[in-house]
């Protein structure tokens, strides 16, 4: 294939991957990783470092957005992100130690993860009473409905904390921004709103990949002929998607999302297994 | 004078400056990445694509000196990985904004918690961990 050819067919995938991830919230890294490695055969190492790109492309490009509505929770962002990027150095760390076969395996069960998590009943109800830790760290807050803003509290910051810095691990060792791990330690063990924690998870995400993302650039993972089109690509598509968003009714395209997914999965653990990595 | 200024900075006004230093950092990179990659294509377009083994990157691609060396000569695959660390730089430079901004609010509390997080990606940076 000519140098030619390879770009303009990335640049069309990366728009796919950029629009499929801005519309079911997965992100944009998730996909360009099968995408690359599935498809255009190209080592693991050069699309885990093309997928951290893709990953501060579309958390940067979407959370200028979100932060301006005053639905991220900012200061619990902060708060959580000393967890993401410890989390992001140690996995860049253990990624030398980990086989590629082995990152492929896992890249593929925290994909099915990931497409299941789409598709969970969301926590909208907002807690009233918060634990004291969520006190004294100022993490309780507030965000805008039509009805007027409403006011949450949260519980159980120790066991977020923790789940955020398996998150981070992962997103380093893997390249992805582990969006859906980040949403379960909000939504589920701290009890933080979905519309919240969605947005909140996807700022953090941009400063998580940047802390592996300097470590994998310095290691030559990020080559220029990949990056190039990717980047444009995931902007692109992450763009069309949230003028999409407020369109059209996401809910049947998350299942054809998801179902999609785990068979891409399905596909990376059983080459993984059979050490075509 | 300046403290009652001080007093008037709100978390909205914070979250419309990391709006911007966020839409920005994506907007240029964004560009100079367009602009490397239609000259990377002029130059190597007809060449054949070859990503099916790991040779890592030579020194100009991976070290900001090397960068800034090949984008000092017009070399447009760093011209394009220059882009990339803009994109990378955008979140760091949006934790530094955070930590003037709560500083401006005097928050001493999510001073520290800034600033550590700041420490870690530094260490990351500049820590030794490429090997």
């Amino acid at each position: 294939m000519t140098i030619l050819s390879f770009t303009l067919i990335l640049l069309l995938g990366a728009y796919l991957a950029g629009l499929a991830g801005s519309l079911t919230g997965l992100g944009g890294g998730v996909v360009i990783i099968p995408l690359l490695t599935l498809f255009f055969h190209v080592d693991i190492r050069y699309a885990i470092g093309a997928a951290l790109v893709a990953s501060i492309a579309t958390s940067s490009g979407s959370a200028s957005a979100y932060v301006k509505e005053g639905i991220t929770n900012v200061r619990l962002g902060m708060f959580l992100e000393i967890a993401t990027t410890t989390g992001a150095v140690l996995g860049a760390i253990l990624a030398i130690y980990t086989p590629v076969n082995l990152v492929a395996i896992l890249f593929g069960v925290m994909l099915i993860f990931s497409a299941a998590m789409t598709l969970r009943k969301k926590n909208e109800a907002a807690l009233l009473v918060g634990s004291k830790l969520s006190y004294a760290l100022k993490l309780n807050g507030s965000y805008p409905t039509k009805d007027g803003p409403v006011a949450y509290k949260l519980k159980n910051i120790g066991g977020g904390f923790s789940i955020m810095t398996l998150a981070g691990m992962l997103s380093g060792l893997l390249g992805i921004g582990s969006g859906a791990l980040k949403v379960l330690a909000m939504d589920t063990a701290m009890r933080v709103p979905f519309r919240v924690s969605t947005t909140t998870s996807n700022f953090m995400v941009g400063v998580t990949a940047a802390a592996s993302a300097v470590v994998y650039l310095q290691r030559g993972y990020i080559d220029p002929g990949i990056a190039f089109p990717v980047i444009i690509g995931v902007l692109a598509g992450a763009f069309t998607g949230s003028k999409l968003l407020m369109r059209i009714n996401v809910n049947s395209l998350k299942l054809i999302f998801s179902v999609a997914i785990t068979l891409i999965a399905l596909n990376m653990i059983y080459n993984g297994l059979n050490h075509k990595f | 004078m300046s403290s009652n200024q001080n007093k008037k900075i709100t978390d909205y006004d914070i979250e419309q400056l990391i709006g911007q230093v966020l839409r920005y950092g994506v907007l240029i990179s964004g560009t100079v990445a367009i602009i490397g990659g239609i000259w990377y294509l002029f130059q190597k377009g007809s060449g054949i694509a070859d990503y099916r083994t790991f040779n890592g990157e030579p020194a100009s691609f991976t070290s900001l000196t090397g960068i800034l060396k090949g984008l000092g000569s017009g070399s447009a695959t760093e011209i394009i990985q220059f882009g990339v660390v803009i994109l990378i730089a955008t979140p760091i430079i949006r934790i530094v904004f955070s930590l003037i901004s709560f500083m401006l609010e005097k928050d001493r509390l999510y001073i520290v918690v800034t600033l550590i997080v700041l420490l870690i990606i530094l260490f990351s940076m500049f820590g030794g961990l490429a090997i």
